[in-house]
C-alpha cells in the first residue's frame, strides 16, 4: 500500500448553514509540491484548516502521514493568511518563533536548548536573526509573513501548510523564498494555498483548483475541464500573466 | 501614611490590596491580550447570584461566589469558545441573569442584610486575617498555573489557530483561564467588590501594554501599577473619608485618562 502526505475522503464541511467544501478527494504523495487555487470564499482556506485540524469535517476523513493530524503534530508547519495580527501584542521575533516547536515541546515545561537552536536557524535562514528582539507590531508586513515563515520551519516539518504566503512580501522575496522551497521540496512536502499562481507556476508540481468542490490534476497545469468546473478559479491566473506551459491549449486535447 | 498602619486593619487592607494585586496582573493582563474584558464583567456581575445563594442557604459568602462564578464561567467558556468576539448577547444576559437571581434570592432571605452593599462596592477595611491567606493560596495557585502553562498562554492568546494547529489544547486553556477569571473575582470582591472588579483587571494590563516587549513584563508592570492605585486609593480613602474600592478604581482611572497625555509629553521632551 502505498502511503500518502495528504488523504482526504469524501470529506463535507458547512459553516452556519452554508455548505463551504463538499465531497473532497484528495491523495497527496510525499515531497509533492502542491498549489491549492480558488477564488476568495472558494473554502481554499477552509480546506487548509481542516488539514491542520483546526477544523473538525461534518462528514468523511482527513488523514496526514495515515494519521489525525493531532495526532503528527510534530511533523507539520503551518504559515497562516497575515491578517489578524493582533499589532500591540507584547511578544518578540524569537519568541513568536519559538512558537513554531509547540508541537515538539513538553506540555507544561519550557522551551528547550534545543528548541531555541532550531528558532535560532530558522530566523537566520529567513534573514531575520538579527531582528529577533524587535516587536512583531514593529516589523513591516514583509518582515512579519519572514518570522511567520521561519516559525514554520522551526517546526523541522516533514510537510509544510502555506496560506497565501507572499501576499505582502516584495517581488525579491518571493523569488528567494520559491528558491529556497524547491530546495527544502527534496526532503518535505509542500502545499500552498494561494489566488495568484504568476510566481508559484514554475515551482509546483500539482494544482488543485478548489470552488466548494475540489479537482486535482497530477502536473503543473490547469485542464480545460478544471476551467469548467472551476469556472471562477483561473480569472485570476490569467490576468496575471501566467506563463504558457501553465494553462493547456484548449485546441490542443 | 506610615502611622496608619499601626492599626490592624490598615494593614490587613494594605496586605489585601497587594495580594490582589498579583491576581490582577497575571490575569488581567491574559484578559486584556485575549480581549476577553468583556467576558470577565459578565462573570463578575454574574458573581452577585452567588452572593444571593450563599444568603439564601446560609453558606459562607466567599463560598457562594466563588462557586457560582465558577458556574458562570464555564457557561461563559462553552458558549464563547466558538466565536468570541460575537457572543456579546450571550454574555449579556448572563451577566444580567446572575444579577437578578442574586437580588432576587436577597429579597427571599429573611431578615435584614447590612453588608450586602459591601459585595457591590467593596469593604477592604474589614478584611479579615482568615480572608488573607485564602487570598494567598489563590494567588499561589494561579501564579503556578500561569508559570507552568506559560508558553501555551501565551501562544494562544497571540494566534489561537496556529496554537490548535500545534497540538496546544486551546480548549482546555481557554476554559482554565475563564476558571482564573472566577477566582480572581472572589479575590477582588472585598478589595473594590463587584461591580468594581472589571476596571482593577483591565486598566493596569492596558496601560502596561504598551511597555511591553513581553507577556510576562506586561503582567510584571501590570502587579506594580495595580499595586500601586490600591496603595494611592486606601491612603487617599483614609485621609478624605471616602469609600475605598470606589477610591482605588477613581486612581486607576486617572491615570489611565492621564497616560495618553503623561506619553505625549515624555515624547515632546524625548
Amino acid at each position: 500500500m502505498r502511503s500518502w502526505a495528504i488523504e482526504i475522503k469524501d470529506l463535507w464541511f458547512s459553516y452556519n448553514g452554508h455548505q463551504v467544501l463538499q465531497e473532497v478527494n484528495l491523495n497527496v504523495s510525499e515531497k509533492e509540491f502542491l498549489a491549492i487555487l480558488g477564488p476568495n470564499g472558494s473554502g481554499k482556506t477552509t480546506l487548509l484548516k481542516l488539514m491542520l485540524g483546526v477544523l473538525r469535517p461534518d462528514k468523511g476523513s482527513v488523514r496526514i502521514f495515515g494519521e489525525e493530524p493531532c495526532k503528527v503534530v510534530d511533523r507539520i508547519g503551518y504559515v497562516p493568511q497575515d491578517t489578524n495580527v493582533n499589532k500591540s501584542f507584547p511578544i518578540s521575533v524569537f519568541d513568536t518563533t519559538l512558537m513554531g516547536r509547540l508541537g515538539h515541546a513538553k506540555r507544561s515545561r519550557r522551551y528547550s536548548a534545543h528548541d531555541r537552536l532550531m528558532a535560532q536557524k530558522a530566523l537566520e535562514t529567513v534573514g531575520m536573526w538579527e531582528q529577533r528582539k524587535r516587536h512583531i507590531g514593529k516589523l513591516s508586513g514583509g518582515q512579519r509573513q519572514r518570522v511567520f515563515i521561519a516559525r514554520a520551519l522551526a517546526a523541522n516539518p516533514d510537510i509544510l501548510f502555506m496560506d497565501e504566503p507572499t501576499a505582502s512580501v516584495d517581488r525579491e522575496f518571493q523569488t528567494e523564498l520559491y528558491e529556497f522551497l524547491r530546495e527544502l521540496n527534496k526532503s518535505v512536502t509542500i502545499l500552498v494555498v494561494s489566488h495568484d499562481l504568476s510566481v508559484l507556476s514554475s515551482y509546483i508540481k500539482s494544482v488543485a483548483c478548489v470552488n466548494q468542490k475540489l479537482f486535482y490534476h497530477d502536473a503543473a497545469e490547469i485542464t480545460s475541464e478544471m476551467l469548467d468546473m472551476a469556472y471562477h478559479c483561473p480569472v485570476e491566473l490569467v490576468a496575471h500573466g501566467l506563463p504558457h506551459r501553465v494553462l493547456r491549449d484548449h485546441e490542443d486535447d | 501614611m506610615i502611622e496608619v498602619l499601626q492599626f490592624e486593619f490598615m494593614r490587613n487592607a494594605l496586605f489585601a490590596g497587594l495580594l490582589a494585586s498579583i491576581a490582577c496582573g497575571i490575569i488581567g493582563t491574559l484578559v486584556v491580550v485575549n480581549r476577553i474584558v468583556f467576558i470577565s464583567g459578565g462573570i463578575a456581575h454574574a458573581a452577585y447570584g452567588g452572593v444571593g445563594i450563599a444568603f439564601y442557604f446560609g453558606l459562607a459568602p466567599l463560598l457562594g461566589i466563588g462557586g457560582f462564578s465558577l458556574f458562570i464561567a464555564a457557561i461563559m467558556a462553552a458558549v464563547t469558545i466558538r466565536s468570541r468576539h460575537r457572543s456579546d448577547t450571550v454574555i449579556g444576559a448572563l451577566w444580567a441573569f446572575g444579577m437578578a437571581l442574586g437580588v432576587m434570592l436577597i429579597d427571599l432571605t429573611p431578615g435584614y442584610n447590612v453588608d450586602l452593599m459591601s459585595y457591590l462596592f467593596g469593604s477592604i477595611l474589614t478584611v479579615p486575617k482568615s480572608d488573607l491567606l485564602l487570598m494567598l493560596i489563590l494567588d499561589l495557585v494561579i501564579l503556578a498555573t500561569v508559570v507552568l502553562f506559560y508558553k501555551d498562554f501565551l501562544a494562544i492568546s497571540f494566534d489561537e489557530e496556529f496554537a490548535t494547529a500545534m497540538g496546544v489544547p486551546t480548549r482546555v486553556l481557554y476554559f482554565a483561564l475563564l476558571a482564573m477569571i472566577a477566582l480572581v473575582v472572589v479575590m477582588i470582591v472585598r478589595v473594590v467588590g463587584l461591580i468594581l472588579v472589571i476596571a482593577l483587571l483591565s486598566i493596569p494590563s492596558y496601560i502596561s501594554e504598551k511597555y511591553s516587549e513581553s507577556m510576562r513584563t506586561m503582567m510584571i508592570l501590570s502587579i506594580i501599577f495595580s499595586a500601586l492605585f490600591v496603595m494611592l486609593g486606601l491612603w487617599l480613602s483614609y485621609s478624605f473619608n471616602l469609600t475605598s474600592g470606589a477610591t482605588i478604581i477613581m486612581v486607576a482611572a486617572a491615570f489611565f485618562f492621564l497616560n495618553p497625555l503623561f506619553d505625549r509629553l515624555a515624547n515632546k521632551h524625548g
